[in-house]
């Protein structure tokens, strides 16, 4: 799935990233915890999450993961977006909650591993 | 890459929001030499819990990185309350953090084991009431 893709599913709003929204994805992962992030993410280029500070672009470079998707209304700050962009990290706001915003993003095909996806 | 390159940051323990600074910056030149993004991957993963625990247990302290040929050193270093039993701390899910901390997104006592998971060598020494010495080594 393309990253632009994610963001008309969940009706977000692009804040940075626009240059790479034709990079693909194949999985994603949802937590407002950055350790469980850290311990548990392989390859799954998507972080969904509700939680606002800049330790979340950071974790999510370190994974090298290239889409942040916040939810439920949450806006990072300008720092965040800036931080965002030099790391080469899409962000996305969506109204959606977390739980609908992964289930809808499951159903169209993104899965929780790249081994597990069904091709 | 014949030479070592050596970084060295000062992690500020007084400012939670630049945690994870010197991490961010260790991923870009690492990069920009060339190192392989697997190798980079493990490097900057194990640095940033490292750094993140310096500033969210130890008031912060100093991460130095000497990067070669064939490794990646990694050496962080604070005077905080050291750790006064390192085993138990080394086990998963096993967290001093409080809760304000765990509203930041951390605490779930996962950085060690994932430190230890993502290099070839971890060494910690830790004195209580002195501070705590954090070696890693990557190889390749
Ligand atoms: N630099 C340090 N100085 C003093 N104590 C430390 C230091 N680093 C870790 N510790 C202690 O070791 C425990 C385990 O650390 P670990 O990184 O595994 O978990 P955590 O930091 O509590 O949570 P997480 O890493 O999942 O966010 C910490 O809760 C803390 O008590
Ligand atoms: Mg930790």
């Amino acid at each position: 799935m393309k990253i632009k893709e994610i963001g008309n599913l969940l009706d977000a709003v692009c804040l940075t990233g626009e240059s790479h929204l034709d990079s693909e994805v194949i999985s994603a992962c949802c937590s407002d915890m950055m350790s469980d992030v850290l311990a548990y993410v392989k390859d799954q280029g998507v972080l969904i999450t509700g939680l606002i500070n800049p330790q979340v672009i950071r974790t999510a470079n370190m994974m090298d993961m290239i889409c942040i998707v916040f939810v439920r209304g949450k806006k990072p700050t300008e720092e965040m977006v800036e931080l965002a962009e030099e790391c080469g990290i899409a962000v996305m706001c969506t109204e959606k909650r977390a739980f609908e915003a992964s289930g809808i993003l499951y159903a169209a095909g993104l899965s929780r591993s790249a081994e597990g996806k069904h091709v | 890459m014949s030479d070592t390159v050596k970084f060295h940051f000062d992690v500020d323990g007084s400012d939670f929001s630049s945690a994870g600074e010197a991490s961010v910056t260790v991923k870009k030149k690492l990069r920009q030499l060339g190192y392989p993004p697997e190798v980079i991957r493990r490097v900057s993963i194990a640095m940033y819990e490292g750094e993140i625990n310096m500033v969210i247990h130890a008031n912060g302290g100093t991460a130095d990185v000497e990067a070669s040929d064939d490794e990646i050193v990694i050496i962080l270093s604070d005077k905080g309350p050291g750790i006064p039993n390192v085993e138990l701390a080394m086990q998963a899910g096993y967290s001093t953090a409080k809760d304000h901390i765990r509203n930041l997104g951390f605490g779930a006592g996962m950085g060690f084991p994932n430190m230890k998971k993502y290099t070839d060598e971890m060494r910690i020494d830790t004195v209580v009431g002195q501070g705590t010495t954090i070696t890693m080594k990557v190889r390749f």
